[in-house]
């Protein structure tokens, strides 16, 4: 609409293009509109050829000048001599780096919409026993969260549930999708275990001493109850799978029925602690259940206290949120930035968690502080790629850029963990998607408001 | 205040009374620096000064906690001490506008109106949270009143001289006095619906604000006419009105907790219809909408004071935008960036930098939001905010330039004087274990509720031991 009084009047600036000029700046502004209505229009796939392109294959290997092509939702080719298929549209990035879609660790991501009102939060059932509630079931595809979230190049997240001691399945879920079904990555499925926390909470805990004993060994009985039931539960269902006839179903009890994939070492389960004291407790008890193998941790914040522990008992970490004040007021001051590299150097595999609903995207500058914090950029990298891929069980699928892999990437102008770099393309599933989101077009549409003071 | 001090000193102090005693007065009240050397010259930094550019291989000479000499190549007098800080970065120390560290109160949450008080009288030297602070580059912090009432109490810009123990030694000299006011869901939430009370309802905030100006308004005209002889009698003594006749008189600056474009509107028309020209919004977040009435308010303009990419936590806060700190700044608005939540400071040079995401605003731009604008809102950009000669010799020093990612805090002067060091610091740099507390014990951090103890949509009053806060309900 601005070029129209431009074109008309005999600028400078019109007759210095000439003809041409002026039909390549119609042609802009015939552009326009489309450019406006793209804004809601889905993402596409290919085939698409991204040419002339830095490529991080893994964190530790890069292709200096190479292309990618994406066919359906995969990556068909990758490497410095792969020719483009003729059917494919070509996106020249030159200058820019591909990288793997980055993986959040642990987020409320699509479980909540407005913090402080109760109607949006679907991630907290009422009791203590609800692990058969599924975080999956209420993911909301259609989050404002998701596009201001995937445009930092975070490509999946595990969206956990919380409340209680058995609070539910999280899951892993890819971020393009119009059901959860479409989203749910892998079909991974982790069974979470909020350990209860034994000892005095913090400053503002002012239960007496022996309160505080009573209750950590009540809640710890209260665990091995409910595990009791349900490995006899287990027991039960496994009696009757071999003799329906002879034997009478247990009584449906979908709390223990939820639990019977993970007491048959079918599901990992993913314990969340943060105490020194409680990681240490929930490592024993997982040994003495028979489901060590199974563990994934998350959060161990304190986990550089009893790293060598953590190392010994083979259990991979989900470390975070790391930008918070060390856990104790004696802590030096940066320990929670060091904790991701003190486990890496014990020898655990550390994946990175944002644990944030609307801010998962600020997951690309944690992995800066870890980087810089002891970490390194590579293994920094690897903590929101591969490692998570790997403690998932999807790392066929995702986590580097290699043929038949999902195309689950994009394109930088530098380096993603740096704020002043740009995501210039995304690729989920082999969607090319829109980057502009609610955030951008308040942009667009306020910084140079019209009217602005007087109408 | 000094006889307050007094008097609690040695409940205060507990364990460390009788280390103190035996130590000189001045050591006394400093119990980490209290022999600090308050001469420097800094050598070969890459110095970023903010108001007057970049000076590669750059010296700062400062003398008496004061910036003497800013150049190259220049020689330490006698005395002085150096540091070389060759490949490293010097920016001024940083600014908090908004912080809730260092003190033992916040919300005085009883009144609509609570301008009598002050967090200046709570202010908690001891606190851990002044040293984490630190070591995130911050020298400055406005520790401010909670958002319960539509008008709270007075806030406290203190300097992080982390060491002392004399609270009073914390507070900035000079500094203007300021006060909160807060408009929104907070107070709509806690009077309307948690207590039946107004305001319930933004009209009702604008009408409590009214009032309570007009009261002052009356209460000065009184005085007024005592002093004229036209009245027999002062008024009635009100600490409360005296603060408020402060704020008419434009002696204290108003520093308003809002989100909503239209209550931004609505105050600035408020305090137009009273004559105050001073104000600062904080957290603003949807300030970009009205950025063109803000930067048109008053004399100067009216500041904001924003949250980086904070967001959705709150209804008020859902039609928000992370570029909001860029399109202010566009629009002539001197905005600024805070974290408000103790502990949450410690990366408000990443906060910055994020505007280069959200906005690409140029690098002397980003610093500017936690430097030379935050000073101006707080009325003290002539002693603080950027290098220059005269001012005081607060500094962060960097190991890669703070806008990068991965920079890190090296050193942070306080008047000159070390009080962070990343290389000679030890570990645990309490001040003072607390007696009674069971020691080391992990800190209430993991309940994603503990934290926005000034932010989160109210709805009841919970204790805890920053005293009363303000909680979401679960």
């Amino acid at each position: 609409m601005m070029l129209i009084p431009m074109l008309s009047s005999d600028s400078v600036l019109s007759r210095a293009l000439g003809l041409w000029g002026l039909l390549l700046l119609f042609g802009a502004g015939l552009l326009l509109p489309h450019a406006t209505q793209a804004q809601n229009t889905p993402g596409a796939q290919g085939p698409y050829a991204l040419t002339n392109a830095q490529i991080l294959v893994t964190p530790s290997d890069t292709v200096a000048n190479g292309t990618v092509v994406i066919r359906d939702d995969s990556i068909a080719a990758v490497g410095p001599n792969v020719s483009v298929p003729s059917d494919a549209e070509t996106i020249d990035v030159a200058g820019q780096t591909i990288y793997p879609g980055f993986i959040d660790s642990g987020t409320h991501l699509g479980l909540q919409e407005v913090g402080s009102l109760s109607e949006t939060q679907d991630f907290n059932e009422i009791g203590d026993l609800t692990s058969h509630m599924n975080a999956l079931t209420a993911v909301n595809p259609n989050t404002v969260h998701v596009p201001t979230t995937r445009v930092h190049g975070i490509t999946a997240v595990i969206t956990e549930p919380e409340t209680g001691m058995l609070p539910g399945t999280a899951a892993l879920i890819g971020l393009h999708g119009y059901t959860p079904e479409q989203m749910h990555l892998g079909g991974v499925t982790l069974t979470k275990l909020d350990f209860p926390s034994i000892g005095r909470q913090g400053p503002s805990d002012d239960r007496a001493p022996e309160t505080i004993e009573k209750e950590s060994e009540e809640a710890l009985d209260k665990l091995n109850e409910v595990w009791d039931a349900a490995e006899r539960y287990a027991a039960i269902d496994s009696a009757v799978a071999v003799q329906p006839e002879a034997r009478r179903q247990p009584t449906h009890l979908p709390a223990m029925e939820s639990l019977v994939p993970v007491i048959r070492g079918e599901q990992p389960i993913l314990i969340s602690a943060n105490a020194a004291s409680d990681i240490s407790e929930a490592l024993d008890w997982a040994e003495e259940r028979g489901v060590l193998d199974q563990v994934i941790l998350g959060g161990a914040l304190e986990g550089w206290r009893v790293a060598d522990e953590i190392a010994a008992a083979g259990v991979p970490v989900l470390v975070g949120s790391i930008m918070q004040p060390p856990s104790r007021e004696s802590d030096r001051y940066d320990k929670a930035y060091r904790t991701p590299a003190l486990l890496h150097d014990a020898g655990v595999p550390v994946a990175l968690r944002s644990g944030k609903t609307e801010n998962v995207r600020n997951l690309v500058f944690h992995a800066g502080f870890a980087a810089s914090h002891g970490l390194g950029k590579t293994d920094a990298l690897r903590a929101i790629t591969t490692t998570p891929a790997r403690i998932f069980g999807v790392e066929d699928h995702v986590g580097t850029i290699e043929a038949g892999k999902r195309a689950n990437l994009f394109v930088a102008n530098g380096d993603p963990l740096q704020p002043d770099t740009d995501v210039q393309h995304l690729f989920i599933d082999g969607y090319k998607l829109p980057l502009d989101n609610r955030q951008t077009r308040l942009y667009d549409e306020f910084l140079n408001r019209n009217p602005g003071l007087e109408k | 205040m000094t006889s307050v001090f007094s008097s609690r000193l040695p409940v205060a102090l507990g364990v460390v009374l009788v280390a103190t005693l035996l130590t000189t007065p001045a050591a006394a009240q400093d119990q980490l620096r209290g022999d600090a050397p308050n001469d420097w010259l800094i050598q070969d930094a890459t110095v970023l000064t903010v108001t007057n550019g970049t000076l590669e291989t750059g010296d700062i000479l400062v003398r008496d906690g004061q910036i003497a000499e800013v150049g190259q190549d220049l020689s330490a007098p006698s005395g002085v001490e150096v540091y070389d800080a060759s490949g490293e970065y010097v920016m001024p120390g940083i600014i908090e506008a908004h912080q809730h560290m260092g003190i033992s109160n916040v919300n005085e949450a009883t009144n609509q109106v609570t301008a009598e008080v002050g967090v200046g009288d709570v202010l908690d030297p001891y606190d851990i949270g002044i040293y984490r602070a630190l070591a995130g580059g911050v020298t400055t912090a406005h520790v401010m009143h909670g958002s319960a009432n539509p008008i709270g109490g007075r806030n406290e810009t203190i300097k992080l001289r982390y060491g002392v123990t004399n609270p009073d030694r914390l507070k900035m000299e000079d500094a203007p006095r300021t006060v909160k006011f807060a408009l929104g869901e907070n107070p709509t939430g806690l009077y309307g619906q948690g207590r039946d009370q107004v305001p319930r309802t933004r009209m009702g905030v604008e009408q409590v604000i009214r009032e309570a100006l007009t009261e002052a308004e009356r209460y000065m005209e009184k005085q007024q006419a005592y002093q004229t002889g036209d009245r027999a009698q002062p008024p009635e003594h009100s600490e409360r009105l005296e603060v408020l006749a402060g704020v008419l008189r434009g002696d204290i600056l108003v520093q308003a907790h809002a989100y909503r474009a239209d209550e931004l509107l609505m105050l600035m028309q408020v305090l137009e219809d009273f004559g105050v020209q001073d104000l600062v919004f904080h957290h603003v977040n949807e300030g970009f909408k009205v950025a063109p009435e803000l930067a048109a308010f008053g004399d100067d303009g009216a500041g904001a004071s924003v949250f980086s990419d904070w967001w959705s936590y709150k209804f008020e806060v859902y039609y928000s935008t992370a570029y909001n700190a860029a399109i202010l700044t566009e629009n002539g608005v001197n905005a600024s960036i805070n974290s408000d939540i103790p502990g949450e400071q410690r990366d408000l040079f990443l906060q910055a930098a994020k505007t280069q995401r959200y906005g690409d605003l140029s690098d002397t731009q980003a610093l500017s939001l936690i430097t030379i604008n935050p000073a101006k809102q707080l009325g003290i950009d002539d002693e603080v905010g950027s290098i220059e000669e005269g001012k005081a010799a607060d500094l962060a020093i960097f190991n890669e330039h703070p806008l990068s990612v991965y920079t890190k805090p090296q050193r942070t002067y306080v008047d000159g004087v070390v009080r962070f060091d990343h290389e000679q610091d030890p570990d645990d740099m309490r001040l003072r274990v607390d007696p009674e507390g069971t020691v080391d014990l992990a800190r209430d951090g993991w309940s994603r509720h503990a934290a926005h103890s000034c932010l989160k949509g109210v709805t009841h009053l919970r204790a805890t031991h920053q005293g009363v806060t303000l909680e979401n309900a679960e």
